[in-house]
């Protein structure tokens, strides 16, 4: 399953690693930041609950940029 | 600007001030210590505390934390006004960054300013009610005044108006409509108002559509992008590490070989690649300059779908080109009138009025070439003979349309037509009375669109068709196409186009243009698939890497010089990026290239990268 969030982050090397951080989380599968559309396409492993999942996704975006958000 | 960017401003400006009276100042010793920390951390604060949270994160590479590290060993050192420098350009750097794409990314919004704000809805009562077009449902009537957009996909209900495509196509021919015209949302009404029963929700309408498909057209990464992720990835750490190592082995070497350490130059060095670190006008600059090029196609009517199609149809050396619907009209029409016994018109006028009752697509061309519509009173005795024609008695004459079998059959000798297309005979009272030719009608422009195609470095052209072999050559050769291949069933498309892919050189791409309605898998196939004339078909807009929203075939000529300017762009960012920040750390490590340097070359860079990416926008006049 795909989904697609809105992010709030500042610089274009940020969304990178808001990327890699993303992409690295349990329960996501792959997962893509569109900088200049200001979206994150996440697309869950089988089985993976949304809520859940997407909170670890900002868990761990926070981690590598503290001021960045993801509206989910 | 934001409210978050005018304060990041204010706080440049106040710190830039104090900086300059500080400078003015004779101060020395502890004093000036402790002054000049007021503005470094009036410009900085933000940054050393993202610094620290980086630390508690594990994140050796934060730029934040790069940036803390130079600076705060820059005051280290003694070099108090570099350190507050080096932060302030820095935060400078980033306002420009943030304020720039923010805007860029508004001005392409208003490129696709195609979304409407509200549908009129028409109530049972005659009352107009504002709602958002997402709550309209199927079949309800809405209204759309003049200057309106219309919001939503339907038909016509009432009413009688021209609609402005512009943009939609990037063409301003306005369109007319009446009552029973399919509309569709986007197009600007222009003259009166007028009444749509929907045909669609908003979100599978047209514009919804096209916007979904440009917004996410740049998640679609190309090479240049993965490229440059890669390259970041490895970049800063690389840089980092090279610091580390240029503070501490020259100065072992020194003392090993028994001369001064100079651990403070080397330091000082060591720092200056810290402030280099930041990869950043590589990484804003790729992205925004793909944006910027599938933003400035879609105002020319041409949808591009990702920044890899971009990359691919700049590459473009090979066309494939479906001949029905993308070089033809595919409407057949009267092209001639041989042999005739009287004048031409009286002879197309017995034809039409013959083929009258007949829906075939050749009897509907000859009653277009008629000009108005038959006199169904004139006509008795209509006889229709499968596969051959009609027999009719038209003002009290025995007309006979058909082919060369009905002439026989009539006991007339039909004469053979030179030209090539579909032919219709006539004979009249039992005596030949000439034939009609009707064929494809090439499209305007369609010569000038093969010519630009062979100006934009594409070497071979080659046209698929279903029809004769004859008719096939005739259009090539009008056209002045490479190749063709004729008498293809839809499945040989599909193999004519591998046969052609396995021909094509390493690094050369193969683009196949259609119409989108029956050449779904030959559009997947080919390296890039391009549908034309998809305003309003879905299946073409799916099915299509490339979408030319109108039929204009000298489109594809402009979609593949926007995709090569995109590219040139970008290349020359990603060179001239790396470029200087390898000068750069090469001159710092050398000692002839100072923190000031390193700074101008960092922020100047990403600035120069920007308004260059920014040059992509710009398609108007390709």
């Amino acid at each position: 399953m795909k989904k697609s969030y809105k992010i709030e982050v500042d610089c274009a090397n940020c969304a990178l690693k808001m990327e890699e951080a993303a992409k690295k989380t349990e329960g996501v599968k792959d997962a893509s930041v569109n900088f200049m559309a200001l979206k994150m396409t996440v697309e869950f492993e089988e089985g993976a609950d949304v809520k859940a999942t997407m909170e670890k996704v900002l868990k761990n975006c926070r981690k590598v940029e503290s001021d960045c958000e993801i509206a989910f | 600007m934001s409210k978050k960017q005018k304060k990041v401003l204010w706080r440049i400006l106040i710190a830039a001030a104090l900086l300059v009276l500080l400078l003015l100042l004779p101060l020395t010793g502890w004093l000036r210590f402790a002054l000049f920390l007021i503005p470094y951390f009036v410009i900085g604060y933000d940054i050393l505390i993202k610094a620290f949270k980086g630390i508690v994160n594990r994140q050796p590479f934060d730029e934040n934390f790069l940036m803390a590290v130079a600076t705060v060993g820059a005051i280290a050192l003694g070099e108090y006004t570099e350190g507050v420098a080096v932060m302030l350009f820095y935060q400078i750097g980033e306002l420009f960054q943030s304020y720039a794409v923010g805007r860029s990314r508004r001005s392409i919004a208003a490129l696709m300013d195609i979304r409407p704000d509200s549908a009129n809805l028409l109530g049972e009562d005659g009352e107009i009610t504002a709602v958002d077009p997402d709550e309209v449902e199927i079949g309800s009537i809405i209204v759309v005044r003049p200057g309106e957009k219309i919001p939503i996909d339907g038909v016509v209900v009432s009413g009688d108006s021209s609609l402005d495509t512009a943009a939609l196509t990037g063409e301003s021919i306005p369109r007319e409509v009446r009552a029973g015209s399919e509309v569709i949302s986007g197009c600007i009404n222009l003259s009166a108002p007028l009444q749509i029963r929907t045909g669609r929700e908003f979100g599978e309408s047209t514009v919804s559509k096209i916007l979904d498909l440009v917004e996410n057209a740049t998640s679609r990464k190309s090479k240049s992008e993965n490229f440059i992720s890669r390259f970041a990835r490895v970049y800063t750490p690389a840089v980092c590490y090279s610091a580390l190592a240029l503070a501490l082995l020259p100065p072992l070497v020194n003392l090993l070989l028994g001369r001064g350490a100079d651990f403070t130059v080397w330091l000082y060095r060591a720092l200056t690649f810290l402030v280099i670190s930041c990869p950043c006008a590589l990484v804003i600059s790729i992205p925004l300059g793909f944006f910027a090029g599938i933003g400035g196609a879609s105002a020319q009517g041409i949808l591009i779908k990702g920044s890899n199609f971009m990359e691919t149809l700049a590459d473009v050396r090979t066309i494939v080109m479906d001949k029905t619907g993308t070089l033809t009209r595919g409407s057949f029409e009267v092209s001639g009138v041989h042999h005739a016994s009287l004048e031409d018109k009286q002879l197309l006028e017995l034809a039409a009025h013959a083929e009258a009752l007949s829906t075939h697509p050749i009897s509907r061309s000859l009653i277009r070439a008629y000009g108005s519509e038959p006199d169904g009173t004139r006509v008795t005795d209509v006889r229709e003979i499968s596969g051959q024609g009609v027999i009719a008695r038209v003002d009290g004459r025995e007309v006979a349309v058909g082919n060369a079998k009905l002439m026989r059959a009539v006991g007339v000798e039909p004469i053979d037509c030179r030209s090539v297309g579909t032919v219709v005979h006539v004979a009249i009272d039992g005596a030949y009375a000439g034939h009609i030719l009707i064929s494809d009608v090439i499209k305007d422009g369609a010569r000038e669109a093969i010519d630009a195609l062979h100006e934009a470095g594409v070497t071979k052209t080659v046209m698929l068709t279903g029809d004769i072999r004859a008719v096939g050559e005739d259009v090539a050769k009008r056209l002045g196409i490479d190749q063709v291949k004729s008498e293809l069933l839809p499945a040989d498309k599909v193999e004519a186009v591998e046969a052609l892919l396995a021909e094509s050189q390493k690094g050369e791409t193969l683009a196949f243009v259609g119409d989108g309605i029956n050449d779904a898998p030959v559009l997947s196939r080919a390296d890039v698939g391009i549908a034309m004339g998809a305003l309003g078909s879905d299946a073409a807009i799916e099915a299509a890497d490339v979408v030319l929203m109108d039929d204009d075939p000298r489109k594809i000529a402009k979609a593949i010089r926007i995709s090569r300017k995109c590219l040139r762009i970008v290349r020359e960012n990603i060179w001239f990026a790396i470029g200087v920040k390898l000068l750069c750390l090469a001159l710092g490590a050398l000692g002839l290239a100072g923190m000031w340097a390193a700074i101008f070359a960092d922020v100047g860079v990403m600035v120069l990268a920007v308004l260059n990416a920014l040059r992509a926008l710009n398609t108007s006049r390709l």
